[in-house]
């Protein structure tokens, strides 16, 4: 118990933050900061999945907005089906939609799956920049063909007009909804840490670091990248299958790279290869947004103002510096997180260094 | 299919080609010199383009207003280097990501602050007004063609400011060895201001171009901005000769799918699916080019320490 609270106490305590926030608000009857709550989970969930990428395996991906995208239309697809009574393939082999939950979200995280092991296979082909700009190039591909293939809304995106039902759980209520999403995320934390606390994490984490002595001691890298990349994207897809319940919406800018950069925003906010890290991110950009839109309606200008500030002038995250204030106030164990300032100067490669899959 | 047609075709790939090659090559030196990412290349696109249209209108000469949008980006691009950029050099590129996808978001919704939300508009000018009549009785404009004879005088002048002049000659030395040239007597961060003003100025002078054949509004450099990058992975990142072969290569690939794809499936299905089958798989063609020139040349076709 006192190792899981030395190790885990930023997680719990983000969990019960967030848990916290949505009772007091259920508590006085209102709502609001019930879905902005709802809102955080569902981002932090994607943000776990892009830190196993991102984080612990070095791989900066700036198109896990495809992945967030496909989960959504996956999931919003089986439910429009199931609404209009229609099928999804029709033929030999029919495939009737769904209005169940699970099916959803089983369906989301196999379109990730499938969609990352497509990416993957090229773009782990190259390591660096060259990834960073061909994950965002399958990203638009993606995006461009939601938008302009009419079949499920196109560029107008497709209305959902019920929200999925849970084993037959009505979860129109925004606390049930809430309450589902949690549970979700608390799944998510828990098998984030068993992966990266598993051999194949730590051989992850070996590859981001040394990746030729990790040749030499007989790994292979692509192996270990792909399957990291994919399980890191059906877990972003299946938060994007989440989101679209939560508005009831399936809109095509959930593909498009503003999200991408959304999710990276989400990540370093809270702290590079941190557990915890994604929670902290999403809820400061959430509140960010919500204060500063509050405020201006030019509120992306000085949004983008603070995250420069972040990142020239602050680092290691949210998740770090909450390390550092505890080590302040005497909390000698509770402060002994990784060191990310390190593991990233040491993560730094030579510009336009390609790796041989 | 008339030749006629062919030709149009063929003439828009290379005039969308021509203009790719100038947002490419900006971010290639930056990159290559540097070792930069910049995501905001887009941005400055937008700014020249805005700049264009604005001083245009106020002064009432294009020349003017592409004087404006050329010295504008110019002096932006300087400013980013000096405040932010500068401090990103030694940073992974997952910092250099973060900072630059800040500036897009500062300078979208400035340019939204400034310019109001309604797009803006820009006349191409009397000079090159007009058009060149094509064997199939059509007309080809003239504005387009300046455009592509703008772009190849911008490549070869590009090539001979870095193969034979002293600047060019640092640039390259830059790209070898940052801290030896640093050493003999460079100022370093001047050059590097001066290449990030190149390249900022390049994108400018497309985004004046281009902000005379659609409307200038915000978020316009996006999609030119991803097409740039296509254009490097394609053409192997840090090299000009790369980003100029790719750029033609990705400009009339994408100009002849999306006329062709569309009239082939015409001839395959009905005209309703035709239309929207060809049309999403026309809108993929580039990327599927880059995932093939992936498969066959991981560095690009023409890598830069070759």
């Amino acid at each position: 118990m006192r190792d899981l609270l030395d190790d885990h106490w930023q997680t719990l305590l983000a969990l019960v933050l967030l848990a916290g926030f949505a009772l007091s608000e259920a508590a006085g009857g209102g709502s609001f900061y019930i879905s902005l709550s709802t809102r955080v989970a569902i981002l932090a969930i994607a943000g776990i999945g892009l830190n196993i990428a991102l984080g612990y395996g070095g791989m900066v991906s700036f198109g896990h907005a495809a992945f967030f995208g496909l989960g959504g239309y996956a999931a919003g697809v089986a439910v429009h089906h199931a609404f209009e009574g229609s099928n999804f393939l029709d033929g030999p082999i029919a495939v009737s939609g769904s209005g169940e939950l699970l099916t959803g979200l089983v369906a989301a995280g196999v379109t990730g799956l499938a969609a990352a092991l497509f990416i993957g296979v090229f773009s782990l082909r190259t390591s660096g920049i060259y990834f960073i700009m061909i994950t965002l190039a399958f990203a638009q591909m993606l995006y461009y063909f939601a938008i302009s293939f009419p079949t499920y809304g196109g560029e107008d995106g497709l209305p959902l007009y019920s929200r999925a039902t849970l084993l037959g759980l009505d979860l129109s209520g925004d606390m049930t909804y809430f309450t589902v999403c949690y549970l979700v995320l608390v799944t998510a934390v828990i098998l984030s840490a068993l992966i990266t606390g598993s051999r194949f994490g730590a051989v992850l984490n070996g590859l981001r670091e040394n990746e030729t002595r990790m040749i030499a001691i007989g790994f292979h890298p692509f192996r270990y990248r792909l399957t990291a990349f994919m399980v890191s994207a059906a877990m972003t897809a299946v938060a994007g299958a989440l989101y679209v319940h939560l508005d009831g919406f399936v809109s095509p800018s959930n593909m498009s790279w503003h999200r991408s950069g959304d999710l990276i925003v989400i990540v370093i906010l809270g702290g590079v290869a941190r557990t915890p890290g994604p929670i902290f991110g999403a809820a400061a950009l959430i509140a960010m947004e919500t204060v500063l839109g509050d405020f201006t309606e030019r509120w992306q200008f000085f949004l983008g103002l603070v995250l420069l500030g972040i990142v020239l002038f602050a680092r290691g995250g949210l998740s770090g510096l909450l390390d550092r204030a505890a080590a302040a106030l005497g909390l000698g164990p509770l402060g002994k997180q990784p060191d990310s300032e390190k593991d990233r100067a040491r993560d730094r490669r030579q510009p336009g260094e390609v790796r041989d899959a | 299919m008339s030749f006629g047609f062919f030709l149009e075709q063929a003439l828009n790939g290379l005039q969308l080609g021509v203009m790719l090659f100038l947002m490419a090559a900006g971010l290639t030196l930056v990159f290559g010199v540097m070792g930069l990412i910049n995501l905001a290349h887009g941005s400055l696109f937008m700014i020249g383009a805005f700049l264009c249209a604005y001083v245009t209108e106020q002064s009432g000469s294009f020349w003017i207003g592409l004087g404006g949008a050329l010295g504008g980006t110019a002096l932006v691009g300087a400013a980013i280097e000096i405040v932010v950029m500068r401090r990103l050099y030694d940073r992974d590129h997952l910092d250099q990501v973060l900072a630059t996808f800040s500036l897009i978001l500062i300078f979208s919704e400035g340019m939204r602050w400034i310019f109001g939300a309604r797009p803006l508009y820009l006349n191409t000018p009397p000079l090159l007004s007009g058009a060149v009549p094509l064997p199939n009785g059509g007309g080809y404009p003239v504005f387009r063609l300046a455009i592509i004879a703008i772009g190849i005088i911008v490549a070869i002048g590009l090539y001979q400011l870095i193969a034979r002049s002293r600047l060019g000659m640092q640039i390259r030395a830059g790209e070898a060895d940052r801290e030896m040239i640093g050493a003999l007597g460079v100022d370093i961060n001047r050059l590097y201001t001066i290449v990030f003003a190149i390249g900022a100025m390049l994108a400018g002078l497309a985004g004046a171009m281009v902000g005379a054949l659609q409307s200038v509004e915000v978020g316009m450099g996006e999609p030119v901005l991803i097409m740039a990058f296509v254009v490097i992975v394609i053409g192997g990142i840090g090299s000009i000769r790369g980003a100029l072969a790719g750029a033609v290569l990705v400009g009339v690939f994408d100009t002849f799918a999306r006329a062709f794809i569309p009239l082939l499936f015409a001839s395959l299905f009905p005209p309703a699916e035709a239309k929207a089958i060809g049309g999403a798989l026309a809108s993929m063609s580039i990327y599927v080019l880059m995932a093939g020139v992936l498969v066959w040349r991981p560095q690009g076709l023409f890598p830069a320490d070759a």
